[in-house]
């Protein structure tokens, strides 16, 4: 690991203004387990890090205030995907976070550092592969033509097909979530879906926020498809892995007809990918296994799947119907 | 390395003979109280002083500020029992409890938990008294090797005490942060379940 200079900061003004006075390389430190885990790999290299632990007091809220779930940027993965009223009014959030980690990474990571975390493309994370275009903008790409079985097929460039791992931030795009942001000029709220970027010809910078803004948290509105909403993870081993697939999906039901519906994608996409065009095929439309395959079909139409990594396509589609039918039938 | 690093290493000998004797020359502090954490720092690469609360025990270290809370435990205050299996937080071997919740010491930097109470697996007896969850390792054979059973222990000591053992299914998903090479998952769901049960009553 790289020297750098250790900043603790009680105060959220302070803590930006030293993040804002040398971006590139400053780094907020939270839970630490993407930041440490990559400083130790060389992957990351800041010169200063800057821990917000000390903000946890007044960032660490879970709390249901009539129209919408607040969540604060350092409250604890564990602490939110345990709360009773997530786990009743927002299962999808619940889940996404309980089936991610392990017990003791959830009970480090941050909510606003777990939207953050970066890439696992092995190529990435082993900086002996000079080409990589997140790492050193512009050198290539070792993936592309490489073992890439558990990386993008949704949202990919010629520069990048590194997937983006998370599986909260995948909840947080089915539904319609805001994010709240402070930095040096001032609060700014935006669509959660705005927060990362795809990665096009700049792979390397991969999400919308300023120079030295910092996640301050989450605001997920309550709407008549929360309740009846599920997040599904397949993976490579039942526990403690990141997804091949995921699905979130969440619906309002009229008897068996679908009113509205939100579904996102994890695991197989370059950012947390919402699919839009498959939510309007189910609107108005008798929830049947026929539908869902139709529906799938729709999700994974700008699917780019190939070599090693062909079988996300359908594993992509059947994850979703499979996703579909058993939020239809769920009991609220 | 810091300044006032124990340059000579701990042997297991010394460890066993006396967990304080290997840290003999480290000032004790009387109470856990901890310097307040400065946002003015030195620069890059420059040591930092701070207090760890271990085990009830105030110590004042001054590391190198990438030391990680496990190579602090291991090889500055010379409690050993916490091991490093991938040091990525991968294996779960490093396991230990940072205000009473189960974290990773391996991607824990020490500077970043001064004063907060950090349990390791030399702390969990007491006196005498095995920790019923180690006394049931023992009784169910729950090891081979031994070296995932401090961070297994400690998990599983936190993994209880949060409700999260409540079955044998749950028991093994809540437990899948601890890698065991040898395989001894059955026996170690049976000492958790049984150890469970004691630590209820």
């Amino acid at each position: 690991m790289r020297p750098f200079d250790y900043r603790h900061s009680a105060s959220r003004a302070e803590a930006i203004r030293l993040a804002a006075s040398q971006s590139s390389a400053v780094q907020f430190l939270a839970g630490g387990t993407t930041l440490v885990d990559l400083m130790k790999l060389d992957v990351m290299q800041p010169a200063i890090v800057v821990d917000i632990n000390g903000l946890a007091d007044e960032l660490s809220d879970i709390r249901l205030d009539g129209d919408e779930l607040r969540l604060g940027a350092l409250a604890r993965m564990s602490d939110v995907a345990d709360h009773p009223d997530v786990r009743r009014e927002y299962p999808v959030i619940a889940q996404s976070l309980q089936l991610a980690a392990s017990a003791q990474l959830r009970n480090m990571a941050s909510l606003g550092g777990n939207v953050l975390q970066r890439t696992r493309c092995p190529y990435f994370r082993d900086v002996s592969w000079v080409a990589c275009n997140k790492r050193n903008p512009g050198s290539g790409c070792s993936a592309i033509g490489g073992i890439a079985r558990s990386l993008a097929i949704l949202g990919t460039s010629e520069a990048c097909i590194a997937n983006y791992p998370g599986d909260f931030a995948v909840a947080l795009a089915a539904l319609d979530a805001k994010v709240e942001l402070q930095g040096p000029a001032g609060r700014r709220v935006i669509a959660f879906s705005d927060l990362h970027r795809l990665p096009s010809d700049a792979p390397h910078v991969e999400t919308t926020l300023l120079p030295g803004e910092l996640i301050v948290g989450f605001n997920i509105p309550t709407a008549s498809w929360t309740r009846r909403s599920l997040y599904l993870k397949i993976r490579d081993r039942k526990s403690y892995e990141f997804a091949l697939v995921s699905a979130a999906v969440a619906l309002d039901l009229d008897g068996d007809v679908v009113r509205d519906a939100r579904i996102a994608l994890g695991g197989l996409a370059t950012k947390p990918w919402r699919s839009i065009a498959a939510e309007a095929s189910l609107r108005g439309q008798r929830l049947t296994a026929d539908l869902a395959r139709a529906v799938a079909e729709v999700a994974l139409t700008d699917a780019r799947a190939e070599g090693d990594r062909a079988f996300k396509a359908e594993l992509g589609r059947q994850t979703l119907v499979r996703a579909l039918l058993q939020c239809g039938a769920m009991e609220i | 390395m810091a300044q006032d690093d124990l340059s000579r290493s701990p042997t297991r000998r010394t460890l066993l003979a006396g967990a304080a004797g290997a840290a003999a020359s480290l000032p004790i502090l009387a109470n856990a109280t901890s310097p307040k954490p400065s946002a003015a720092s030195a620069n890059a690469n420059a040591n930092v002083s701070l207090a760890l609360n271990v085990n009830k025990r105030a110590w004042r270290l001054t590391l190198d500020p990438r030391t990680t809370l496990l190579d602090a435990l291991r090889h500055h205050i010379g409690l050993t029992g916490s091991k490093k299996g991938c040091d990525h937080g991968q294996c779960g071997a490093c396991t230990v409890l940072v205000d009473g919740r189960r974290v990773l010491s391996c991607l824990t930097l020490a500077v970043s938990v001064q004063a907060r109470p950090v349990a390791t697996i030399e702390g969990l007896a007491s006196d005498e008294q095995l920790h019923p969850m180690q006394a049931a390792f023992i009784e169910h054979d729950a090891f081979q090797c031994g070296y995932c059973t401090p961070g297994q222990i400690m998990s599983a000591v936190a993994c209880v005490e949060e409700g999260h053992a409540r079955n044998d299914e749950e028991i093994r998903e809540y437990m899948s942060g601890n890698l065991c090479r040898c395989a001894a998952y059955p026996k170690i769901v049976a000492a958790i379940r049984d150890a469970a049960a004691k630590m209820r009553a």
